[in-house]
């Protein structure tokens, strides 16, 4: 009951926000206007501030919902694989693995994430995934051997230094313009979602939540063990590829189209598990899922709103300082 | 109901124990006694379909094991074993519940008969009063209880147990082997356990198997006391078995 009550109070957290990424901006529109322009009667002189509306906040709101779920996700669902609470997309070096995917393709294209054509898209998305996935199979084979968990955490950290340096590599033998839209992108950034292909971002992220909505059982039983859970009659083996195929698919996604960001996906299970007091996946998953949204959508109010010299602040600016707080939180808490 | 002929346990082709011959039957509190490394879990984990025989067979009522899918497995062999898990936020209800997993459908969710199972299952393993409790804050002979409340929760006749007394101290050791020979007695289950706690396997077990590195001796306690099996079998300076009392003596302090 208490835990319905919540997740009804996530969703309306999630509705405000949203609302106030379209209001807010780093562009100071009045609201009435704001207001105007999404019933449609806005004064047709002044297509700018329409423009903003309606080709850069709502896109950049919906992204940052679709992103923050889908990064959270990706958190509770290494962290129930792995059994390791402090495993999350980045600090696994996962993302890591699909920049270089995307790293590839952008600098091989030298052009921007925006500028590209639907096909290159496809094209940095699959990269992306392939990134993703190796880096997790790697991690799987070492999870196999290692049975410390600070020790795969350092193995993830060393693989995204490694896929780092790989990077740096390939920026030498990339045009400048390549460079820049590279490290613009590896900053993090919801706006990189235009409004054309908002359709494409949101069909591929559903899909990666509807898959791992699909995994709850065999989920909860994974938290027992993997004995444990064959025992109770699911299949390991089937259960993992589905898991590799879900986080794979939403780390690319989110990654090819926003960056690389950092700390949501760690922090926000830990925040949903915190609330509602459980470890069922059941509501555990839609949790994670709200709670992500309702984070993503703070952070890019923060960043397009606190002032800022020209611009606005990068989201891996943000993220770490929302994230760092409630990782400290649990190393703490674990170590009592 | 399960018959073990030539087994051969082990991990690739390393070879553990070989030429295992033995069976369980229902209604029976099995104990296997054996030194630390001599395979015991090894043949645990073969019997309860974690890992391959190497050679031979088990026969589950008469089925070759191997043939068996995961799923019909689920509801014929449940499991307690000496991991512990970290369980996070799940309360006692929830971990019993767990056990009901092969029964359930794609998402996982009770019906009315798996409630009153779970209900069922909490109240033969004496943790009823505890089911909202978290499972990270029980002692550990509550969370073994637990356990076993999951495997009962499984509904299966056979039910296998690495070590569960392990780790407990001794009031919780002879809770958990009274409830364990009760549902061995009463629910006419198959319980098979591995134990380091020799004299309350003696006292309570219906049936014993011995394992060295030659095989496996099996036998009631009475019988393999009698005939000197367990004394030479528990064979240790200083120490001598008391065939009468099925206990052990310290025969020359230092």
């Amino acid at each position: 009951m208490r835990q319905k009550q919540i997740l009804l109070a996530l969703s309306c957290a999630i509705a405000l926000l949203a609302m106030a990424n379209v209001f807010c901006g780093s562009v100071s529109i009045p609201a009435s206007e704001v207001w105007h322009i999404l019933c449609g009667r806005h004064d047709p002189g002044n297509t700018a501030w329409y423009m903003i509306v309606h080709e850069s906040r709502i896109p950049q709101a919906i992204t940052a919902m679709f992103c923050g779920a889908s990064l959270g996700t990706c958190g509770l669902l290494l962290q129930t694989a792995f059994r390791n609470p402090l495993a999350g997309p980045s600090i696994l070096g996962i993302d890591a693995g699909a920049s270089l995917g995307v790293a590839l393709v952008l600098l091989g294209f030298g052009s921007t994430w925006g500028n590209l054509g639907t096909g290159t898209h496809a094209l940095a998305i699959t990269a992306a995934m392939g990134g993703a996935i190796a880096t997790m199979l790697l991690l799987l084979a070492l999870a196999r051997t290692l049975h410390d968990k600070v020790m795969l955490l350092v193995s993830g950290v060393v693989i995204a230094n490694v896929t780092g340096s790989m990077i740096q590599l390939l920026n030498y033998g990339a045009t400048e313009q390549g460079i820049r839209s590279f490290v613009v992108w590896g900053m993090g950034d919801f706006s990189g979602v235009a409004i054309g292909s908002l359709p494409t971002f949101i069909a591929l992220t559903s899909a990666g939540l509807l898959l791992a909505a699909l995994l709850v059982k065999p989920l909860d039983a994974l938290l027992l063990g993997d004995r444990y859970a064959q025992n109770l009659g699911i299949g390991i083996r089937r259960t993992r590829q589905w898991l590799l195929l879900t986080t794979g698919l939403l780390t690319a996604v989110t990654t090819a189209y926003c960056g690389p960001i950092a700390f949501i996906g760690l922090a926000v299970p830990h925040m949903a598990r915190m609330t509602l007091a459980s470890s069922s996946h059941r509501t555990l998953l839609p949790g994670t899922m709200m709670t992500g949204a309702c984070l993503a959508l703070t952070c890019n109010l923060l960043s397009t709103t606190l002032p800022s010299n020209g611009g606005i602040i990068p989201i891996n600016v943000i993220t770490p300082l929302m994230g760092a707080p409630v990782i400290l939180y649990i190393i703490l808490k674990n170590k009592s | 109901m399960i018959r073990i002929e030539n087994l051969v346990t082990g991990y690739g082709k390393h070879a553990i124990t070989s030429n295992l011959n033995a069976r369980l039957e229902a209604g029976e509190l099995v104990s296997l006694l054996g030194r630390n490394g001599v395979g015991k879990s090894t043949l645990l984990r073969t019997l309860c379909g974690f890992q391959p025989p190497l050679g031979g067979r088990i026969l589950l009522y008469g089925q070759d094991i191997c043939t068996i899918s995961q799923a019909e497995l689920s509801r014929k062999i449940g499991v307690v074993l000496t991991e512990r898990p970290d369980t996070g936020n799940m309360t006692v209800r929830e971990m019993v519940e767990m056990g009901r997993s092969p029964y359930t459908g794609f998402w996982g969710r009770l019906d009315r008969h798996d409630s009153e199972t779970v209900q069922w299952a909490m109240r033969l393993a004496g943790i009823e009063d505890m089911q909202g409790r978290r499972v990270r804050t029980l002692s550990d002979g509550e969370r073994q209880k637990t356990m076993i409340a999951k495997a009962l929760a499984q509904e299966t006749p056979i039910i296998l147990l690495d070590e569960p007394t392990a780790f407990l101290d001794f009031q919780s050791k002879a809770e958990t082997m009274r409830l364990l020979s009760k549902l061995a007695h009463e629910q006419r289950k198959v319980i098979f356990l591995s134990t380091h706690d020799v004299e309350m396997a003696l006292q309570l077990s219906d049936r014993l198997w011995l394992m060295d590195k030659d095989g496996v001796t099996t036998g009631t306690p009475e019988a393999l006391s009698y005939d000197g099996t367990i004394s030479r079998f528990l064979q240790c300076k200083g120490m001598e078995y008391e065939p009468s009392t099925r206990t052990m003596h310290i025969s020359d302090a230092v």
